[in-house]
């Protein structure tokens, strides 16, 4: 495995600076003032138990929380220096940012057009341009060599790793600055797993990835540095290697990294 | 191979009473067996409707299918099927009729429905969804002679004034009526078919970036259009097989339609029309039959083309 680069030598530029975020769903708090910043060209990984508010999170982040009504949030979260509150095009902002949900969305459509979609909302492709992108998306999310013969297949009949590999390659062909994977392995084998890992490994040369994960060997695997999220409260941030190695602040993420929680 | 290994395992390591309890027939094996067939009967029961409706029709009609002349039949425009010296029986106007008022009703109907349904089913919600939806069932239980009495006396004398013409029981009448007929029944299939795809897709679209006219365009109306297609034949077959109303508003004229305003006679009209004052068994009793067993065939064949076609978009 390679080491991944200590964050001092990557610290470039702020991709994105969360200040104070508190998100409610009606009176209960999902997550509680929450301040970090995430670097650009970094894989920044998100570990934590069930409901601790990972996924509620990411929501803020592209401005999913507007379709329920029931989702408050508080605090300021800036893309690129910009409030994504204040962001006027909202769909503008959502294309910057590619989303892989934890379960598998292969779109009814074919193949191909699952992974056109995107380049065709934003339009100016010629349909030469779409075949390469296609092409490019579907080898980086290891997909290729399995559906090339096959792209007019409906995307929705492939099995349930397919398609999860499937909706990797629709959230690259948006051509993201920032790539937010919520427990992206949960429906994938472990072989194509790894061989999705070494694709984000590459792809931290490009862009900036979230990962929130609930193996916490693989925020270890991958991760520059990482959170540790516990029932709606930031723990701990930092390195990933100082959370594996003990070198913590609060007990409580030793614990959970080493498996000790009930 | 390998279930007969298990066998022999069984058999020899716990003979008989192992073969005694799974063979043993009881309560739930017989009420499971009960409600198969009952299942089963009810299933069939639509089958042999169909062939015993089938059967009753082509029993009265065939003996004139057998002897009539076809290219007359289809080709010819003349309707006197009760002319004592030389009846005549060509119903191509009749088709002609039928045609011109289930297209132009589908034109009408189309886009209401489609429209309707994505109101309903996308942009809609809470109350707004709930209102709208009982109103369209409400319009869709209106009988059809309601909409027949509305052609007659609304549609007639605005279409004699607007446009200016003699008679306004026409074409563009009854195919208005008959869109709107059939618009609500469609709306709802449109609707169900559009609410059938999970939000899940909505969700990734959006996620996208895609605006909301995007992911119906892109997303929602692709992964509906088997149901949407549905929606569309059922229009159609209701469109043929329609009878009050088209009886009332297309001013039931034998006549191939040169423009919108031309009245005609649609074959289910006719039947209709007719057959209470024709002899039992009469040539013109039969003729009208035949013009059933030719309607049946229609509708058989839109459906069938229609479960055709779904299956085939299925399979993509
Ligand atoms: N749509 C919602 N409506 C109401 N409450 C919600 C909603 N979504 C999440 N919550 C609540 O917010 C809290 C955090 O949920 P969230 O989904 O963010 O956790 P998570 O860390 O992603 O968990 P998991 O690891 O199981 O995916 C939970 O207590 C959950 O019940
Ligand atoms: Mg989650």
């Amino acid at each position: 495995m390679v080491t991944p680069p200590s964050p001092e030598t990557r610290q470039s530029k702020v991709k994105l600076a969360v200040e104070g975020l508190t998100i409610r769903y009606g009176s209960e708090s999902a997550l509680r003032d929450v301040s970090l910043q995430i670097y650009e060209h970094e894989i920044f990984g998100v570990i934590g138990p069930a409901n601790s508010g990972k996924t509620s999170f990411l929501k803020t982040i592209n401005r999913m929380d507007v379709f329920n009504p029931n989702m408050h949030v508080e605090g300021t979260i800036l893309f690129d220096g910009r409030d994504v509150r204040r962001w006027r095009n909202v769909y503008a902002l959502r294309s910057r940012i590619g989303v892989v949900f934890p379960l598998p969305v292969g779109l009814p459509l074919s193949i191909y057009d699952n992974v056109a979609l995107a380049p065709r909302l934003r339009g100016g492709q010629s349909s030469a341009d779409l075949d390469v992108i296609v092409e490019r998306c579907l080898t980086r999310a290891a997909l290729w060599d399995e559906v090339k013969d096959r792209l007019d297949a409906l995307g929705s009949l492939l099995s349930g790793g397919q398609q999860q590999r499937l909706t990797i390659a629709r959230a690259l062909s948006q051509d993201p600055d920032l790539l937010m994977l919520d427990e992206f392995s949960i429906a994938v084998d472990p072989v194509t797993t790894m061989r999705i890992e070494d694709v984000l490994k590459e792809l931290r040369n490009e862009i900036t990835i979230i990962l929130v994960t609930n193996l916490v060997q693989q925020a270890r695997r991958l991760a520059d540095r990482t959170a540790f999220f516990l029932q709606g409260e930031c723990v701990e941030i930092g390195a990933t290697e100082d959370l594996f190695t003990g070198a913590v602040q609060d007990p409580r993420t030793r614990d959970y990294v080493e498996g000790k929680f009930g | 191979m390998s279930p007969d290994v298990s066998t022999t395992e069984l058999s020899s390591g716990r003979t008989g009473v192992t073969a005694d309890d799974f063979d043993r027939r009881n309560l739930d094996w017989y009420v499971d067996k009960a409600v198969e067939v009952l299942v089963f009967i009810c299933g069939i029961s639509a089958i042999i409707f169909i062939i015993g409706i089938f059967t009753f029709i082509t029993k009265e009609g065939y003996a004139f299918i057998l002897q009539m002349d076809w290219v007359e039949v289809f080709t010819t425009q003349y309707w006197f099927p009760s002319d004592e010296g030389d009846p005549e029986f060509g119903i191509l106007a009749l088709i002609a009729g039928t045609a011109s008022v289930t297209g132009l009703a589908m034109a009408v109907a189309i886009p209401f429905s489609l429209g309707g349904a994505i109101f309903v089913a996308e942009f809609a919600s809470g109350k707004t969804r709930e209102v709208l939806k009982v109103l369209v069932e409400l319009l869709a239980a209106i009988p059809s002679v309601v909409w027949g009495f509305i052609g007659l006396s609304i549609m007639n004398p605005l279409i004699i004034k607007t446009f200016d013409v003699p008679v306004g029981l026409n074409v563009l009448n009854a195919g208005i009526i008959l869109g709107l007929m059939a618009a609500p029944i469609m709306t709802s299939i449109a609707e169900d078919a559009l609410k059938a795809v999970p939000d899940r897709y909505r969700e990734a679209a959006e996620a996208m970036g895609a605006t909301r006219w995007q992911i119906i365009v892109r997303v929602v109306l692709p992964a509906a259009k088997n149901g949407l297609l549905g929606a569309v034949l059922l229009g159609v077959g209701r469109g043929f097989g329609e009878t009050m109303a088209v009886l009332m508003a297309t001013g039931h004229s034998v006549n191939i339609p040169g423009s919108l305003f031309d009245s005609v006679r649609a074959l289910t009209a006719t039947i209709a029309a007719e057959l209470g004052e024709t002899a039992v068994g009469s040539e013109h009793y039969q003729a009208l039959f035949a013009i059933g067993i030719f309607l049946f065939l229609i509708t058989f064949i839109i459906n069938l083309s229609a479960d055709l076609i779904v299956r085939g978009v299925r399979e993509g």
